[in-house]
């Protein structure tokens, strides 16, 4: 490419898009919103490492072994009712 | 490198860089030092940013994601080093970030291409020896280039912007800005030739 070839694209191009005023500057106070996304993009961390922990639904907040014994005992007690005072007198 | 012309104020440097206190204080993340340098640079990063995207509402735009950025990125910032150009880096990475997922000639092909260029804050007024067409279709042709040698040759050739200047922002060297450019005025030449428009 020619440089006079260049140049002309040069001037073309500066002619289609005009060179910005270097004074320009935003219409609008531009602080409130660098506030806003600085809020948003910090709230989904405040919501995992502020709040409390999760509370657990009541059947799953009991261990499944503490079940078993519970369910040992009731079976022993109906197999073997006259235990049950013997039990109800060392509880 | 383009020499730039005597009636047009210097870009950059202009920002006096804050002290070193304040620096510090907004490394370790103190939100009123990071205020204050907003109030400082937001200028200059709006209008570095409107010189690329060329849309004053999504260079509004792209300050605040720019600052947030800044923000963001608060304790890597090393203070030994001035702030400008690191905030100038930032912004080029969002602006064209911005251009990457704008699809090109979006804007151009719907709207009127004249008020376009009359929203903008320009000093210039377009020759009226050159046809609006063909400054339609200029603007379209460089719309449809890769972004990374838009930025280049926007801000070199329109804006006259230093080639180092350039450099430092994109993370290249001065070289590989002159190569983008002459690859942007290639491209676009042959764009503009085949649609019949011979420069």
């Amino acid at each position: 490419m020619k440089k006079q070839d260049e140049n002309r694209i040069k001037q073309l191009l500066q002619q289609s898009l005009p060179p910005v005023d270097p004074a320009s500057e935003p219409a609008r106070d531009l602080w409130p919103a660098v506030l806003r996304r600085l809020d948003e993009s910090e709230a989904p961390l405040r919501a995992t490492v502020g709040s409390a922990p999760r509370a657990v639904p009541w059947p799953h907040a009991v261990p499944w072994f503490d079940w078993a014994i519970l369910a040992g005992l009731v079976l022993f007690a109906i197999s073997f009712p006259a235990t049950i005072p013997v039990f109800l007198y060392y509880l | 490198m383009p020499a730039r012309s005597e009636n047009v104020p210097e870009r950059s440097d202009s920002v006096p860089e804050p002290s070193d206190n304040a620096l510090n204080r907004f490394r370790l993340g103190d939100l009123d030092a990071f205020e204050s340098l907003f109030r400082q640079h937001q200028r200059s990063v709006y209008g570095w940013i409107l010189c690329i995207v060329r849309d004053p509402a999504a260079a509004e735009d792209l300050t605040v994601e720019t600052f947030w950025r800044i923000h963001r990125a608060h304790d890597r910032f090393e203070s030994a080093r001035p702030f400008e150009p690191w905030a100038r880096r930032i912004a080029t990475r969002a602006a064209l970030d911005w251009l990457r997922a704008r699809r090109p000639e979006s804007k151009l092909a719907t709207s009127d291409f004249d008020q376009d260029v009359a929203d903008l804050p320009s000093k210039s007024t377009p020759d009226p020896g050159i046809a609006a067409e063909i400054r339609l279709k200029t603007a379209q042709a460089f719309a449809r280039l890769p972004p990374n040698l838009r930025v280049a040759a926007v801000l070199s050739v329109v804006e006259e912007q230093p080639h180092k200047d350039i450099a430092a922002a994109l993370g290249i060297s001065v070289g590989a800005v002159k190569l983008r450019v002459f690859r942007a005025i290639r491209l676009l030449r042959k764009d503009l030739e085949s649609q019949g428009i011979t420069p």
